[in-house]
């Protein structure tokens, strides 16, 4: 008993796939489809449930990862006026809400709330892209000519890869020291960020990975920027134009801006 | 010796006909309908809305198709629109003028109460498609839009761009969708019916071919619904689908039911002319476009300039010169024979000098582009695509193709054929358009004996047999049936001749072209009549079918589907040549006016043409149920 | 009239849905630019018949691009290079003499081969069944004119009507999802006010007969690119979105029951 058009008994399971004529015995009619009801799940796993809500996750994680990436080029901005300003601003971030909060209080919450939307992002494109892996287990055979998939949306998947890995790397490097080795004493001091930063990009290997890397999340996110209306249905015939500049703006902005750091110290324009 | 044809019309005067119908009808308990099988064959929009509406009343629906799902009939195909006697308007048009309009359209040859009942639940389809959510065309206030179209004098039909048959049959199809949905209506698709089965004189269910298996089974249910469709496709060439075919009905006759008005095939006047020989279909334009498209051919035979070169003063204009009251919007039939006769005199334009052409040019000066394009924009783009010319530039080139079929299964008042227990709806049934449709009324009848006119006949016909058994699958007659479809299959892949399918049905759709055509001749249909058998041997010694009958096998279904055209065909010829008159769809050249308008013999031929299958289809039994008019006069049809 | 010549094809051959499938290459030495391209697998198909080969299975049907039986990846593209056209509707013309055409079916777990091109999309169907439908049992339907629509609405919605079912935003997807088509009939009733009482229930449920069958959204756009009737990607935020408000306004109506 199995048939092509099998009522789907494969709503709510894992099998993707419809099954259809085998050779043994008739193939059964459709008929009350619609009548297996779902489990009462509570709201929000019944929505991240659905590939639709899992979009709706990324969605909303790519913009708090948007504005951490925004800010965080601005604050860093200040490296043109000196180590006094950056270090201070570094030394502000964690006194932030002071002395209504304990020290370092907001930015513990600040890092834990990316944190959660970084780890919320990676969970949802993950499953994502294992539902589309299953979603056509045969590959076309053929070269496939598009139309209009660009080279941003094709390759989300690997430009945010790369671009986690740089993150983790970033990290090692300026936040924990672990790669950036030469301080002041020949030990990493964590709060000289300014000659952390001159002194890492002074190495050009790790400020050629630095920029490939704000290009891919350039990339990255020219296609995430729009795609987020999209996905949030915020929507409207009207504007939807607007979401490509800007998409193309808020991108070109970051990157822009990230990248003129290394160019900075190797042009030896910001030095220690 | 002829069966006598009851038409079961009920008493009392024409307009309170099917009022009197319904009064007096037996219904069946909400409770009790359960306990009744109905088995819809077809899901275009006669059969979707039947399976749907009996479905919500109660009764276990089977529905069967041979596509892939329930949103593929050629009903889809649709584009200009659906008439209904609303009178939104304003214009004049009633429920009787709708009635006159296609009692007149059919040149009186249809049944009066059944194209009153039309006309009566016009009204209500709209209702229902409105309220299903079909995208009907609406003016800025948000109140419906209506255009007019051939053979009325009335804006009342309604549409929705030029997709009309595809939103209603979206509808129909959403509305059936539900009840499978909801477990009332279980749905059979790929699934060709093979054989009805008849058993003590009733009608007690079908055998199918699973078409991706090639497995023979059978199915018992109270009543069956043929929704299956015309036989356009007789001819090879036409507008039809691909897929079309007669089988089904053709398979209900040889078990009895009476076929009506075969010779009865309507010609489209605006198809796009052929192309070139191994052409497979033809593409229709909708008749829409004659609303504001001016038709025209050169005044001089054998003119191979282009359309712009022409001047306006070598140009005929010849439908608004012949029918001045009607113009570019004469019936069907009627425009069909005029753009026949300037191409047969050598007016034709194109590469091939087979079209006329149908222009654009007053339309966009006096509408602008804008208009035209919101009115047509998808029919322009579709011609573009197909014929490689921009109709906002030079004319459309057009010409008349087989398009539908007023002849089908013969019903009576309840859509009931002369087996009972077994009905036809829709364009497989004959009972509505009389020799000829009017243009935007196969939706409007389609809906109507699926939606309004079924649930109530049903009914009426089940109520009776309330908890008396019925046969079931393991009856030998079911046996039987299957058994000789499976031999009938087989038999196809056990030729091992040497000539496809395809080949016989293009020879075939030739003959009936040539000779059963737009125009048909006593002699011509003497020479089908002596061809076809002989073309008909030949399939049967030298079709070659590869492949098996345990997959799917295109082949082998268009085998089958031949086959069964073959024997329409003969049916058809030798019901054009006994009606020795000209009506509607139907011209006999020997009968026609000194103006070559098409002569009617009232005195001789005012009936329904309904043949018993005998076992030769050239040998069928005639019998005749009179059409007697008491409403409608009966009337030398003029578009003057 | 012109005639092509030495057309080499690459055509998908598989018996089943179980067995293993395989390009077969054939030559079409001759044929008219004025034939469809599915009438030029029709003259293959006759050739195969009289050399005894079993014909090539493929959908089709109205062959005027509007009932959706047709499909057919050529090229790499579903519906071949033309845009807004069916296969059914592409000529011969859109080709060069000596082109290699390369035809594969359309492939996504939800759309099984049955034989050859010819492929499963039963579970189109099932997503309408879930919701893509108002209910107006016959009978009780209120005079039509009662129910205003506003032109620049009752256009909204045909434009998303005009979808075919046709599955070829699944066989471009890259992610072999079916976002545009639910898109679209969600969007063509739920703009309608005739639509409105079953909106957000119609959303949840077909969202939710999607989801079990397809892949996701990744708004790459091939969907609409290849559409034959050009719905546009609008139909998924919309879809996004009434699904979005069906999470909580379904949750409201259910407690208030």
């Amino acid at each position: 008993m199995s048939g092509g058009c099998e009522p789907t008994t494969s709503v709510g399971t894992a099998s993707m796939a419809q099954t259809i004529t085998k050779s043994r015995g008739a193939r059964e009619p459709v008929t009350g489809t619609a009548l297996s009801s779902r489990k009462k799940r509570p709201f929000l796993v019944d929505i991240y449930s659905t590939a639709v809500g899992k979009k709706y996750a990324m969605a909303i994680s790519g913009i708090a990862l948007m504005g951490f990436v925004l800010f965080h080029m601005i604050g860093n901005l200040k490296m043109y006026y000196g180590a006094y300003e950056l270090n201070n601003y570094a030394a502000f971030l964690k006194e932030l809400l002071y002395p209504l909060a304990p020290k370092g209080a907001v930015l513990w919450i600040l890092r834990g709330g990316l944190l959660a939307m970084l780890v919320l992002h990676l969970h949802a494109a993950w499953s994502l892209t294992v539902m589309n892996r299953q979603a056509r287990p045969v590959q076309y055979q053929s070269p496939r000519d598009y139309e209009v998939a660009n080279f941003a949306s094709r390759t989300m998947r690997y430009s945010g890869m790369i671009v986690f890995s740089f993150l983790v790397w970033h990290l090692l490097d300026l936040t924990f020291g672990v790669v950036n080795t030469v301080g002041t004493e020949g030990e990493f001091v964590r709060e000289e960020v300014y000659q952390n930063v001159v002194r890492s990009f002074d190495r050009w290997p790790v400020a050629a990975f630095y920029i490939l890397a704000n290009l891919l999340l350039g990339i990255h996110l020219r296609h995430g920027a729009w795609s987020l209306f999209q996905s949030l249905g915020w929507n409207n015939p009207r504007f939807n134009a607007w979401r490509w500049a800007f998409a193309t703006g808020f991108s070109l902005v970051v990157v822009i801006g990230n990248i003129s750091f290394p160019i900075a110290v190797l042009a030896g324009i910001v030095k220690v | 010796m002829s069966t006598v044809l009851n038409a079961k019309v009920p008493d009392g005067e024409l307009r309170d006909k099917w009022d009197n119908y319904k009064a007096d009808a037996k219904l069946v308990n909400p409770n009790n309908k359960r306990k009744f099988k109905v088995i819809v064959v077809g899901t275009g929009l006669a059969g979707a809305s039947a399976a749907a509406t009996l479905a919500e009343l109660g009764y276990q629906v089977d529905a069967f198709t041979f596509h892939d799902s329930a949103r593929r009939a050629h009903s889809i195909a649709a584009q200009g629109g659906i008439n209904a006697a609303k009178n939104y308007q304003g214009d004049g048009d009633s429920i009787n003028r709708l009635f006159v309009d296609t009692i007149k359209g059919g040149d009186f040859r249809s049944r009066e109460s059944n194209v009153h009942r039309l006309a009566q639940v016009s009204v209500d389809i709209i209702d229902q498609m409105v309220a299903q959510g079909v995208p009907f065309a609406r003016e800025y206030g948000g109140m419906l839009d209506n255009r007019s179209f051939g053979g009325a004098q009335v804006s009342r039909t309604f549409y929705a761009r030029g997709q009309t048959g595809q939103q209603l049959l979206l509808g129909a199809y959403q509305q059936l969708s539900r009840q499978v949905g909801l477990g009332g209506v279980r749905l059979f698709n790929r699934t060709e019916l093979v054989d009805i089965v008849v058993i003590d004189g009733r009608c007690s269910g079908i055998v199918v071919r699973d078409l991706l298996t090639g497995e023979i089974t059978s199915h018992a249910a109270h009543a069956v619904v043929m929704a299956t469709g015309g036989y356009g496709n007789v001819f090879f060439l036409s507008t039809n689908a691909m897929n079309c075919n007669v089988t089904a009905a053709w398979r209900a006759h040889r078990r009895g039911a009476m076929f009506a008005n075969p010779c009865y095939t309507q010609i489209h006047p605006t198809c796009i002319p052929q192309s070139d020989e191994s052409q497979s279909k033809l593409t229709l334009m909708s008749e829409s476009l004659r609303n504001d498209g001016r038709v025209w051919v050169p005044k001089n035979a054998d003119d191979s300039r282009s359309a712009e070169q022409i001047p306006e003063s070598e140009r005929d204009y010849y439908l608004e010169r012949l029918y001045p009251s009607y113009g570019n919007l004469a019936p069907r039939d009627i425009s069909s024979r005029a753009a026949k006769r300037l191409v047969d005199k050598g007016h034709g334009v194109g590469p091939l000098k087979n079209g006329v052409n149908l222009d654009f040019s007053a339309a966009i000066a006096r509408l602008g582009r804008d208009v035209v394009e919101e009115r047509y924009g998808n029919l322009f783009q579709m011609y573009e695509r197909i014929a490689g010319e921009d109709p906002y530039k030079t004319p459309m080139r057009i010409y008349p193709a087989t398009h539908y079929t007023m002849g089908g299964l013969w019903v009576d008042y309840e859509l009931g054929t002369t087996v009972p227990g077994l009905y036809a709806a829709g364009e497989a049934n004959f009972s509505d358009h009389g020799a000829n449709r009017l243009g935007a009324s196969a939706l409007m009848q389609g809906l109507a004996d699926g939606y309004f006119v079924l649930p109530y006949t049903i009914s009426n016909g089940l109520a009776p047999l309330l908890n008396k058994p019925v046969p079931t699958t393991d009856h030998p007659a079911f046996v039987q049936a299957e058994t000789e479809a499976r031999e009938r299959f087989n038999g196809y892949l056990n030729i091992k001749g040497t000539r496809s399918p395809d080949w016989f049905h293009r020879e075939l759709g030739k003959i009936i072209w040539d000779y059963c055509g737009m125009e048909r001749t006593q002699q011509g249909l003497e020479k089908a009549l002596s061809e076809l058998p002989a073309l008909y041997s030949e399939f049967k010694k030298d079709l070659r079918v590869t492949g098996t009958g345990e997959s799917i096998n295109q082949t082998l279904e268009k085998a089958g589907r031949v086959d069964d055209f073959f024997q329409l065909g003969m049916l058809m010829c030798r019901d054009a040549l006994d009606r020795e008159e000209s009506c509607g769809a139907h011209f006999r050249s020997e009968y026609q006016t000194d103006d070559g308008e098409a002569l009617r013999n009232d005195e001789e031929f005012c009936h329904v043409s309904a043949y018993k299958w005998t076992g030769d289809p050239m040998a069928a039994e005639l019998n005749k149920e009179q059409l007697v008019y008491e409403t409608a006069h009966l009337a030398t049809r003029s578009y003057k | 009239m012109n005639q092509l010549t030495n057309l080499k094809l690459k055509v998908w051959r598989q018996a089943g849905p179980e067995t293993k499938g395989h390009f077969e290459s054939y030559t079409v030495d001759k044929v008219s630019d004025e034939a469809s391209f599915l009438e030029m697998l029709d003259q293959l198909n006759e050739r195969l018949i009289s050399e005894g080969k079993e014909a090539i299975v493929f959908d089709h049907d109205c062959r005027e691009g509007i009932c959706g039986t047709c499909s057919l990846m050529i090229n790499g593209r579903a519906h071949g290079p033309q845009r807004a056209t069916t296969t059914c509707q592409l000529h011969m013309r859109t080709f060069k003499s000596g082109d290699e055409i390369v035809i594969e079916p359309w492939r996504a777990a939800a759309f099984p081969i049955i034989k050859d091109l010819m492929v499963d999309r039963a579970s189109f169907d099932r997503i309408v069944e879930a919701g893509g439908f108002i209910t107006a049992p016959t009978g009780g339907a209120p005079d039509a004119n009662l129910i205003l629509v506003p032109k620049p609405v009752a256009d909204a919605a045909m434009d998303s009507a005009a979808c075919i079912g046709c599955g070829a935003c699944v066989a471009a997807c890259p992610n072999g999802a079916a976002n545009l088509f639910t898109g679209a009939k969600i969007s063509h009733l739920n703009v309608l006010p005739q639509g409105q009482s079953e909106r957000y229930k119609r959303a949840e449920a077909m969202v939710h007969a999607m989801d079990d069958q397809f892949g996701s959204c990744t708004n790459h756009g091939e969907c609409s690119a290849a559409c034959p009737k050009e719905i546009s990607l609008d139909v998924i935020a919309m879809m996004n979105s009434d699904f979005r408000k069906s999470k909580s306004k379904n949750r409201k109506a259910l407690s208030r029951g």
